[in-house]
């Protein structure tokens, strides 16, 4: 049974060079309690789309169309007012840089009391013993002293557990986790997906995942979305993902990570080129130009589908068949995209 | 391990900066000790990686190697010569053989430079090129490093990240130095164009013979760069060796932790209680 | 924080200090005409010049002159008296005060009041009509000279020589006034003119400093919370947006109750600190020129302590400095 449904999701955005697709034809399912993944790097669009389930980039120069549906309510077309019951109630987000996604001003207790008298009607004494539950909850310590403190008096792991302290607070169904951990440290960001993990089991809440790193997401999500430039290229499990990819890009990514087994001196496979500018996307497949196996049928935009009749939910955009992926992926041993040596434009 | 002397020798290097209270004048009430006390070697053409988050001090090691910062105390000797003390005039002459990359592309450019002038500069300076010269010496450089030799008169802001941080790379080997000190220059990239950058600083490596000294706090990318590696925490280096030999079999605590925390990209390993 | 109030207080005295010290110097080396016989007056023979120079101590060194100066000033807050009237310079000052200070206040409460609002909602409405519509009409009221504004003000609306609609009081009624209503229905066209330019500056300000602050990361957090629009805007977007703003009211009443008045008292015919500077550089009334500068000192320094502290206030990271 999914808790969200995002059906044909397409963002744009009307600039002064001109317009930017920032969101095509983005659909996929979240379960309850599962912990999706999204991939890519950066301007692929995984925040945009996150953002928009929330309705946080509606703006005069934004069209956005396709479905959202949550509890039976498509959240794209929700007003204004229904649309805040929702935010910080039953979806919550929170994002990559905890110092300045607080407000500065304003005492961290008071921020997650705010969130919290928004949506429940409690006291304002009521609110804070619960802001010192929460920040008990998230592992800050002293909660009861700490929750007088200022956003710039707690180091940045702290501050993000307090946000994520500020978005659990009205026991969320849904927590949007957009690079929660790209500021921190890597022991710092242990401790806190460790935490999300920990919080989400006992919660029994679904997680959406952004990040870039491959690394957070094999660790952390059941199953992952890999977008580039606007588009979903490929989805699937998590095993299906890093040990059966059937995307040029996903190989790519997995080629460009250094690894323990690769010789000092070996060149890493990188992908050639740059990611291309969304205001003027190659007709057809967008990684056309940098996939050293494209061919003549790219230039239509491939659909996202199943090409393995016994994984139907594993899906990607690649024209090539099953057993041309199989041939073409691996690279000196390992998958990759292309042979090592190739120079950058 | 290394023939003859070290390229750079670096002995009980240390930076503390004073912390100052009081209401009228200044006083100084405790000090910050960044750099502790910290010793490594680099021969000729092989690279150190260093190791550490945020806090353990390897940008201000850099800083201070260079002589960018004045050290507190110690040695820092770059072929036998002692850089410490030496004021900037002398010092001057030296910086051709010893260049930084920095790590963000996006704010270490002028972007009121063009391209020409920003990789130029050094070539000026030192009197290596001048005039027509100069400009075809850039291009040459910017081919090197991957980049079209037609967009020498560019600014900063036409290029993406990664061909920025090619910029920075042009601009350090401007003067043909011997070593590299490199902080973080490709934290600041996507992991399809760090890829990029490290092979062509192995590739610029084996065509110039240069030694370089990468700093970064992903251990991940240091192993795959560096001969040897030391791990830096508190001001401190805790552990040095071989890199293989750090990351496969590390004897220090903090080392131990810092391998655990990194996140492994295979779910068949590692993998985290449910979910 | 104490310690940054203390460490701010102590540095404002020995500005103070300072101040008193430079603006000495100044009129001591001030070339224009000598004070002896600026004070004898016109038909002073040599004679009546010399004794007059020494009764006011012209003829000692610098230093003994500033220090009895300085002892005059600390201990009985002395500031010499007029060469035009022999009138003590303190009392002069504050006499004029008063006029100065309601003058100031109630045009701050009215740009505050006009300006903040709409800088407010152009910044949560840009490029709309309402916002295009400001911008157009701040430029003109900032770029109009406030005596033009007074000038054509009084030809409009004063009840003596009204055009359109005579029925604000006209040059001069401050002084008629007696009551505190009266004297307040006197200042209410002095009020507006010298409120305009400030009303549009402000509006200004809070419109680029609101834009930025609602691109700010906190404010989409805020958003994503579920606060109203409403409450984002003021509580997490105005909130911060109005620091920079405290800052400028803080200089522009310092600098205004220093004597930055001078245009629309002038016109108005209000007797106010600056109307006093005004006619003291048309005497050439030394004494009077040196208190009211030093008044001014005074009044600029206290001021950006205040701002300092309600700085303190507003934003807590400062208080760490």
């Amino acid at each position: 049974m999914s808790l969200l449904e995002v059906s044909d999701l397409r963002v744009q955005f009307e600039t002064e060079d001109g317009v930017v697709q920032a969101v095509d034809t983005v659909s996929y399912e979240v379960a309850s309690g599962e912990t999706l993944g999204i991939v890519g790097e950066s301007g692929c669009g995984k925040s945009v789309a996150s953002m928009t389930i929330l309705g946080l980039t509606r703006g005069p120069q934004t069209t956005i169309s396709g479905r959202v549906m949550y509890e039976g309510r498509d959240l794209l077309a929700l007003g204004a007012d229904d649309l805040r019951r929702v935010r910080g109630n039953d979806i919550a987000m929170i994002f990559q840089d905890p110092l300045s996604s607080l407000h500065p001003f304003y005492r961290i207790g008071d921020q997650i009391v705010e969130a919290i008298r928004t949506h429940q009607d409690v006291s304002r004494a009521g609110g804070r013993a619960r802001a010192i539950e929460l920040l008990d909850m998230v592992g800050v310590p002293e909660p009861s002293r700490r929750v007088d403190d200022y956003p710039h008096e707690f180091s940045g792991g702290m501050r993000q557990r307090a946000m994520i302290a500020m978005a659990l607070s009205n026991e969320p169904k849904l927590l949007i986790a957009d690079e929660p951990t790209t500021a921190l440290d890597v022991t710092i960001q242990a401790q806190i997906l460790e935490l999300l993990n920990d919080l989400q089991s006992r919660l029994g809440m679904a997680v959406i995942l952004i990040t870039h790193d491959l690394g957070v997401v094999a660790e952390n999500a059941d199953r992952v979305l890999v977008m580039y430039a606007g588009r979903i290229v490929e989805a699937g499990s998590i095993d299906q993902i890093f040990h059966d990819p059937g995307h040029p890009y996903t190989w790519g990514l997995l080629g460009s990570l250094p690894s323990l087994d690769l010789h000092r001196h070996e060149e890493l496979p990188q992908i050639a080129g740059l990611p291309p500018s969304l205001l003027a996307p190659p007709a057809g497949c967008h990684f056309r130009d940098r996939c050293p196996h494209a061919f003549d049928q790219c230039m239509k935009v491939p659909p996202l589908e199943s090409r393995l009749p016994d994984s139907p939910e594993h899906r990607d955009r690649c024209w090539l068949t099953a057993e041309q992926k199989h041939d073409l992926r691996t690279v000196d041993g390992r998958i990759g995209l292309q042979a090592p040596g190739a120079r950058a434009s | 391990m290394t023939a003859g002397s070290p390229l750079l020798e670096v002995a009980d290097l240390v930076k503390h900066f004073p912390i100052k209270a009081g209401v009228l004048i200044d006083r100084e009430v405790g000090r910050v000790r960044a750099v502790d006390g910290v010793s490594f070697t680099v021969a000729k053409g092989e690279t150190l990686g260093i190791v550490g988050e945020s806090g353990s001090g390897k940008s201000t090691l850099c800083r201070a190697v260079l002589q960018l910062i004045e050290p507190t105390s110690g040695s820092v000797r770059f072929e036998g010569r002692q850089l410490v003390g030496l004021g900037q005039r002398q010092m001057r002459p030296l910086r051709r053989d010893m260049q930084m990359i920095f790590q963000d592309p996006f704010s270490s450019l002028n972007p009121r430079q063009r391209v020409v002038q920003i990789v130029g500069a050094p070539m000026r300076l030192h009197g290596i090129a001048s005039g027509s010269d100069l400009k075809r010496e850039v291009q040459d450089l910017l081919d090197r490093v991957g980049l079209s030799p037609e967009h020498y008169n560019r600014y900063p802001h036409e290029f993406s990240g990664g061909q920025r941080q090619r910029i920075g790379i042009a601009r350090a080997l401007a003067t043909r130095p011997k070593l590299i000190l490199a902080d973080e220059p490709v934290s600041a990239l996507d992991v399809s164009i760090q890829a990029q950058i490290i092979n062509l600083m192995s590739d610029l490596q084996r065509e110039l013979d240069l030694a370089y000294v990468f700093v970064a706090h992903d251990i991940g990318i240091v192993r795959h760069v560096s001969d040897r590696i030391a791990v830096m925490h508190d001001g401190k280096i805790v552990e040095h060796g071989p890199a293989r030999q750090v990351c496969s079999s590390p004897t220090d605590s903090y080392t131990k932790k810092l391998l655990a925390a990194v996140p492994v990209p295979d779910p068949r390993r590692g993998r985290r209680a449910g979910g | 924080m104490r310690r940054y109030i203390a460490r701010r207080v102590l540095w404002g005295i020995a500005l103070l200090f300072i101040c008193s010290a430079v603006i000495f110097v100044i009129f001591y080396a001030f070339p224009s005409a000598d004070p002896a016989s600026l004070r004898a007056g016109r038909a002073a023979t040599p004679d009546q010049i010399e004794r007059i120079r020494v009764s006011l101590g012209l003829d000692e060194p610098i230093y003994t002159q500033y220090w009895l100066y300085m002892k005059n000033l600390v201990l009985h807050f002395d500031l010499g008296y007029s060469y035009q009237s022999n009138i003590g310079v303190r009392t002069l000052i504050l006499d004029r005060l008063p006029a100065t200070a309601f003058l100031v206040s109630g045009a701050a409460i009215l740009w505050l009041a006009a300006g903040l609002p709409v800088g407010i909602v152009s910044a949560v409405r840009p490029r709309s009509l309402m916002d295009r519509t400001m911008m157009v009409t701040s430029l003109a009221l900032i770029s109009a000279p406030v005596f033009w504004l007074g000038l054509v003000s009084l030809y409009l609306f004063a009840d003596d020589i009204g055009q359109l609609l005579p029925i604000f009081p006209g040059v001069g009624s401050y002084i008629e006034a007696n009551s505190f209503l009266e004297k307040a229905w006197s200042l209410v066209l002095p009020w507006f003119v010298l409120a305009a330019a400030s009303a549009a500056i402000y509006a200004r300000y809070m419109r680029s400093s609101l834009i930025d602050t609602l691109s700010e990361d906190y404010v989409r957090t805020a958003r994503a919370k579920g606060l109203s629009e409403r409450t984002v805007v003021m509580r997490h977007g105005v909130r911060s947006a109005v620091t920079p703003i405290v800052t400028l009211l803080g200089l522009d009443i310092g600098t205004l109750l220093a004597g930055n008045a001078i245009l629309t008292e002038t016109v108005f015919n209000i007797p106010g600190v600056g109307r006093l500077v005004a006619t003291s550089i048309e005497r050439s009334d030394l004494p009077v020129i040196q208190g009211v500068v030093l008044f001014g000192a005074f009044f600029i320094i206290t001021f950006n302590l205040i701002v300092d502290i309600v700085y303190a206030y507003l934003d807590p990271r400062v208080r760490y400095e």
